[in-house]
């Protein structure tokens, strides 16, 4: 392994020497990705599948779809479900077991984006309503873990969902009837996540884990595909003043019409 | 055993879902201003056991906050060698909201926990009790929107009340977009009717935003508006939470005969 989830005291400090005079360790630019790799349709089993490469951290997400239950206050919409498994072959601080505070975070942020964007049309996935709807499971798997495991996984995410294919097929008295043939999961929106971290109080975009290690506290914000804001989440032990907040919203504007482009065309 | 089903029982509170949230002259469903906060009363040292305790009510939510440390760390192995750990449990009792709550931890439950132990600890001097634990317990009474920003409140007394020492209190509000407008403070029938709503979590003196949370959709612009009417609502709340603190601790200097 190249990295460990430990950092040297003295690399920490010429991380963050190099934050505050605007130079990151790996060469990047303080509002610089790593170099991003998307692949789609990774796993045929699947109703659509993406991984998603962000440096060396790996994310794989399937989608698959069900027909199940509506929620009784929402009889005549489709289910979105969002999980996230941090794989104990990810990374040697990962464990085995039911799902820690940090892969529930990080399910409900990518879950909070996709919902709030309103990216898919669930009023399209009723079948009967109050009784049959189409659930969409997303399943968030870390493979590898070098740190931004929020912006890898919502990217994985949205492609997953673009490459999702739903079967064709009629209600006759109830009963779903397949028909031969397939069509693309109804979406409208397409919601980018892009978090910052707070060094030597200085914001970067996509820290790695070294950075993360560093880092005094991370914010997280998504936008629509108009430049609306639709999710925040603030994580980590520091604090933000309001000033850093105000730009790291302006700087989210640009990344994410940015990373848009790369993977609505991807 | 099959679950068994439950026929939902009539309502306790009025919860017709109200066609207007604001009326045209800004009044809102319960009778606020638009900027105005819920009446809120707040408590400290109101349990025995625990080393800090608060009680907070704010509007229809009740929260008790309670302190327990700093003390050893169980299990061991969690301590850490430089600083003292914080823990911290949000917690809905079952019969806090309209639909019973499983008592079990929800994947909510769960990220709130972690998000207010987070906006809690820059406040924390944890360095000053190395190998130990502070755990932070939160039980929500009764909810009606705002529980984690009235929780976090509370809870911030709670350590002071514990005699933790401390950078700062902290102080959280939410604010929003309710049919198009500007809103402070939502209730639960706000939050889900509405457009959008962010929680906020401010240390006042030190000026650092320690939790910020948003759903829904805002234009950046709109966004800088609705943090500054939640950081208003944040500093208002804090005169109270240092009233509070003041009429527990600060004795009257005996008049001099």
């Amino acid at each position: 392994m190249t990295f460990s989830p430990i950092v040297a005291r003295v690399k920490q400090k010429r991380i963050a020497e190099l934050i505050s005079s605007g130079k990151r360790l790996d060469g990047r630019g303080l509002t610089d990705y790593r170099e991003i790799k998307l692949e789609v349709g990774v796993i045929e089993r699947a109703e659509g599948s993406a991984r998603v490469r962000l440096g060396k951290t790996e994310v794989m997400v399937g989608t698959k779809i069900e027909v199940g239950q509506p929620f009784p206050d929402i009889p005549n919409e489709g289910v979105l479900t969002v999980n996230a498994e941090l794989v104990p072959l990810a990374s040697p601080t990962f464990e085995p077991g039911p799902p820690d505070e940090n892969s529930i975070e990080l399910a409900r942020v990518v879950d909070r984006g996709i919902r709030e964007s309103k990216a898919i049309e669930v009023e399209k996935l009723c079948i009967e309503p109050g009784k049959k709807v189409f659930i969409v499971f997303v399943d968030i798997y870390v493979l590898n873990y070098d740190g931004n495991l929020i912006d890898a996984s919502a990217m994985a995410a949205l492609a997953a969902l673009l490459n999702t294919k739903m079967f064709n097929y009629e209600v006759e008295g109830g009963e779903i009837k397949v028909k031969p043939g397939y069509a693309p999961l109804p979406m409208r929106n397409y919601p980018i996540a892009v978090t910052f971290a707070k060094i030597n109080d200085k914001l970067v975009v996509d820290p790695w884990l070294e950075e993360e290690q560093v880092m005094e506290t991370r914010l997280t914000i998504t936008m629509e595909k108009d430049g609306k804001i639709c999710a925040m989440q603030k994580g980590g032990y520091g604090y933000f003043s309001l000033e850093q907040v105000l730009e790291a919203a302006k700087i989210a504007r640009e990344k994410t019409e940015e990373l848009r482009k790369l993977m609505v065309k991807g | 055993m099959p679950k068994r089903k439950t026929e939902k029982k009539r309502s306790n509170m009025p919860q017709k879902k109200p066609e207007k949230l604001i009326e045209e002259n800004d009044v809102r469903i319960d009778g606020r201003k638009l900027d105005e906060l819920r009446p809120v009363k707040i408590e400290v040292g109101v349990l025995g056991n625990a080393d800090g305790s608060a009680y907070i009510e704010q509007g229809k939510n009740k929260i008790l906050a309670a302190i327990y440390g700093p003390k050893e760390v169980h299990p061991r192995h969690l301590a850490l060698p430089d600083r003292s750990l914080l823990r911290c449990r949000y917690h809905m009792a079952p019969f806090s909201v309209e639909e019973r709550k499983s008592p079990a931890p929800s994947r909510r439950e769960v990220e709130l926990s972690k998000v207010i132990r987070e906006a809690l600890e820059p406040s924390v001097f944890v360095e000053y009790y190395p190998r130990t634990s502070v755990d932070i317990f939160i039980e929500v009474l009764q909810a009606d929107g705002g529980t984690r920003c009235a929780g976090l409140t509370a809870a911030s007394l709670a350590l002071a009340d514990a005699g933790i020492p401390m950078r700062d209190l902290v102080v959280a509000c939410a604010a929003g977009k309710v049919e198009g407008r500007l809103v402070l403070d939502l209730t639960d029938v706000e939050d889900k009717g509405g457009e959008v709503d962010l929680p906020l979590a401010l240390m006042p003196n030190l000026n650092g935003i320690t939790l910020l949370q948003m759903d829904g959709d805002l234009t950046v612009d709109e966004f800088e508006k609705v943090v500054n009417l939640a950081l208003d609502g944040c500093r208002r709340l804090y005169a109270l939470q240092k009233e509070t603190l003041k009429s527990k601790y600060v004795v009257k200097e005996a008049v001099e005969e």
